[in-house]
């Protein structure tokens, strides 16, 4: 399998509905497109086992299309009180919003209107972020929404499929194997951010997140997540103008 | 099902506690960056705070308590993650390769210990 390192190569005139279909084919060419399929079967599984239906697990991908946020309301919904499963579920998201915050400036210029962009908002997830932030930049601007598009439609329609295949296999599947599906997202996850982090900005961020992350988690300071990115996306940013300055 | 959940009817559970939490994020980060630069400072530290927040989520995905994972010890998960991104970085920055190596060395390491 080529991991996606590259899109398609434009055609010059491309209308916006190539763009659109070379983002679809650009996902299914990376290794998130069979990473998601792999993790989504085992959420479909836990949805069945937890008695939702086949139609809530796939309306919850679509309206969610966070993988960990899914898992907590799934299994928090038959016995926690609503608030702080809303809780627990907002909790999860936080880097939602700083990773909208750098996408959009990079996907619109002056006559995007602001509807155009609550598509591609919505379809941002992990690995579509991880995606467009290294492809985006080889695109031209103005094919850069319907691709963006294209790529999030390419890599949400596996895990719509796998969470209903989940129903089928559920209770079928070995706990090692259930314990490799489980593996997959934070494997690859590593290796593609690694992968994209060619600046030192990026690359302190992604080494002292590893260490700060579980550190605040093991501390129970609550919002661990947010001072994560705060503390260590600070200090990578301080060493990135250190830097700068010494140059 | 749930008391909390039947009471709601699922759907609009999923609607209520599931889809606005989350989506109030991704809603925040188009407010904010609203006249925003790619290359201005504020969008370059964001962007560090991103990836710092991402990697904060692989660790906790690694080190879980819950789940089928928990069963494998954390001894393995660990020697699976250095396996699998030594694999990685020697085998031309292959995502793939990296991927295979590690959930390979996760698996027989749980089956033999």
């Amino acid at each position: 399998m080529s991991s996606a390192r590259q899109p398609d190569p434009p055609a010059a005139q491309e209308s916006s509905l190539a763009a659109f279909v070379r983002g679809v084919s650009t996902a299914w060419r990376s290794i998130f497109a069979y990473v998601l399929f792999a993790t989504y079967i085992g959420i479909g599984a836990l949805a069945h086992d937890f008695g939702f239906s086949a139609g809530w697990m796939v309306l919850s991908t679509i309206l969610i299309w966070a993988a960990p946020a899914q898992v907590i309301l799934i299994s928090t919904l038959g016995s926690a009180a609503l608030v702080d499963t809303a809780i627990a579920v907002a909790l999860s998201s936080v880097r939602f919003m700083p990773m909208v915050v750098t996408l959009l400036p990079m996907l619109r210029d002056r006559q995007t209107r602001t509807w155009q962009l609550l598509v591609p908002m919505h379809l941002t997830a992990i690995s579509v972020w991880v995606e467009a932030m290294r492809l985006l930049p080889m695109l031209p601007r103005d094919h850069r929404i319907a691709f963006y598009n294209g790529l999030g439609t390419g890599l949400i329609t596996p895990p719509i499929i796998a969470g209903g295949i989940g129903f089928y296999v559920a209770g079928q599947v070995p706990t090692v194997f259930a314990a490799g599906l489980l593996f997959l997202t934070p494997l690859s996850m590593l290796m593609s951010i690694t992968r994209n982090s060619q600046a030192l900005i990026d690359r302190v961020a992604l080494g002292l997140g590893l260490v700060i992350g579980p550190i605040m988690a093991a501390s129970k300071v609550g919002l661990d997540l947010m001072w994560t990115g705060i503390i260590a996306g600070t200090i990578a940013y301080l060493v990135h103008r250190v830097r700068e300055a010494m140059q | 099902m749930s008391t909390a959940a039947a009471d709601l009817g699922p759907y609009l559970a999923l609607i209520l506690v599931g889809f606005l939490p989350n989506e109030v994020w991704r809603l925040l980060g188009l407010l904010v960056a609203r006249g925003l630069n790619e290359e201005s400072e504020i969008v370059v530290w964001v962007r560090a705070v991103a990836t710092a927040i991402l990697a904060g989520v692989i660790a906790q995905l690694l080190a879980t308590n819950s789940g089928a994972l928990a069963a494998v010890p954390l001894t393995v998960r660990v020697a699976a993650v250095v396996a699998g991104f030594l694999a990685f970085l020697l085998i031309r920055r292959s995502v793939f390769a990296g991927v295979a190596v590690g959930e390979a060395v996760l698996i027989v390491g749980a089956v033999a210990l």
